[in-house]
């Protein structure tokens, strides 16, 4: 997840990273990671997430970017169910891999290089 | 699913030749590589009915050893001496295609009751390690693809320098920026390494971990 500020909004910060502010802390599926101090109800503050969760947060000053790598400390996996994607087809047309629920699905990861 | 910054542009010509009736999508942003832990291709998982994994990403090659074949046929005599001696090398990574295939249609035939089916503890377990180094060169990978996409080309080879120094096991961060350079991959001034380097450095038996079936 690339930024340009630290602070981002909740609904935008679950999307990209799948952790949602609760007043438990930090919360994914069925797991919440405590923050310190009061979380609020405005937008979350990357480091502090980030911090708690083991998420790499680095960033280019020269260029005011930072990133946001995903949860860190055990497995690229932390559960077996595949993650909900939209990506699209090579006419641009959007294609949600949960449009293939009720079949078996081999996905294979390929590149032009 | 490509994993290709190049996006539609790179990946639209092999879909085409291809002629592929299966769903076939292009991963422009290797959100793959975040989600799952793809490090390299062909890589793949297998899906269940119901969207559970039930095996993590892992070596997939068809059933068919097409380097072998292209080397057994002859190449042309003008092929590039560098495109040479990279598939002289590729030609030493063990693969076992026929064995992954057959594993794949036992799956297909008996689901769940199938040997190579695992749970979801077992796929979690399998899948790569995570450390905070590769998570932070998760996000210089990043970085370096934004960069890129903005035109901003020798920051963009900043980060995916270092992201290549974090997770040197990872290939998909290498050779997506090796090719921005050198559809072949070899050694530039932008890099201190190279596929053909890396690969003797490393040793071909290491480039592809054979599935454990």
């Amino acid at each position: 997840m690339v930024l340009r500020d630290l602070q981002v909004e909740r609904e935008a910060f679950a999307a990209r990273t799948g952790w949602e502010l609760k007043p438990e802390g930090a919360c994914r599926d069925d797991r919440c990671i405590p923050l310190p101090g009061d979380v609020g109800e405005g937008p979350v503050d990357v480091r502090l997430v980030a911090d708690a969760v083991g998420m790499a947060l680095v960033g280019d000053e020269a260029r005011g970017l930072w990133a946001l790598g995903p949860e860190s400390g055990g497995r690229a996996l932390t559960h077996a169910r595949m993650p909900d994607l939209e990506l699209p087809d090579r006419h641009g047309r959007s294609f949600s891999l949960r449009s293939l629920r009720g079949t078996k699905v081999v996905m294979v990861a390929w590149a032009s290089w | 699913m490509a994993l290709d910054l190049g996006g539609v542009e790179a990946a639209a010509p092999w879909i085409d030749a291809a002629q592929a009736e299966h769903p076939s999508l292009i991963d422009e942003g290797h959100l793959l590589d975040e989600l799952l832990g793809i490090h390299n291709v062909p890589m793949a998982v297998w899906i269940d009915e119901r969207g559970m994994l039930v095996r993590p990403p892992e070596v997939a090659h068809p059933g068919r050893a097409v380097l072998a074949e292209l080397l057994a046929a002859g190449l042309p005599e003008d092929t590039p001496p560098l495109l040479v001696e990279t598939l002289a090398e590729a030609a030493k990574i063990r693969i076992e295609p026929q064995r992954y295939v057959r594993a794949l249609r036992d799956w297909v035939e008996h689901g769940p009751a199938s040997a190579f089916a695992l749970g979801p503890d077992e796929v979690v377990t399998r899948s790569r390690p995570r450390p905070l180094r590769a998570s932070q060169a998760a996000a210089h990978f990043e970085l370096g693809q934004h960069l890129h996409r903005h035109g901003d080309f020798e920051g963009a080879r900043e980060h995916f320098r270092t992201a290549h120094r974090l997770d040197p096991a990872n290939w998909t961060y290498k050779r997506q920026a090796w090719s921005l350079e050198d559809p072949l991959q070899g050694p530039t001034e932008h890099y201190d390494s190279d596929w053909l380097s890396d690969v003797r450095a490393s040793g071909p038996e290491n480039y592809y971990p054979l599935p454990d079936l």
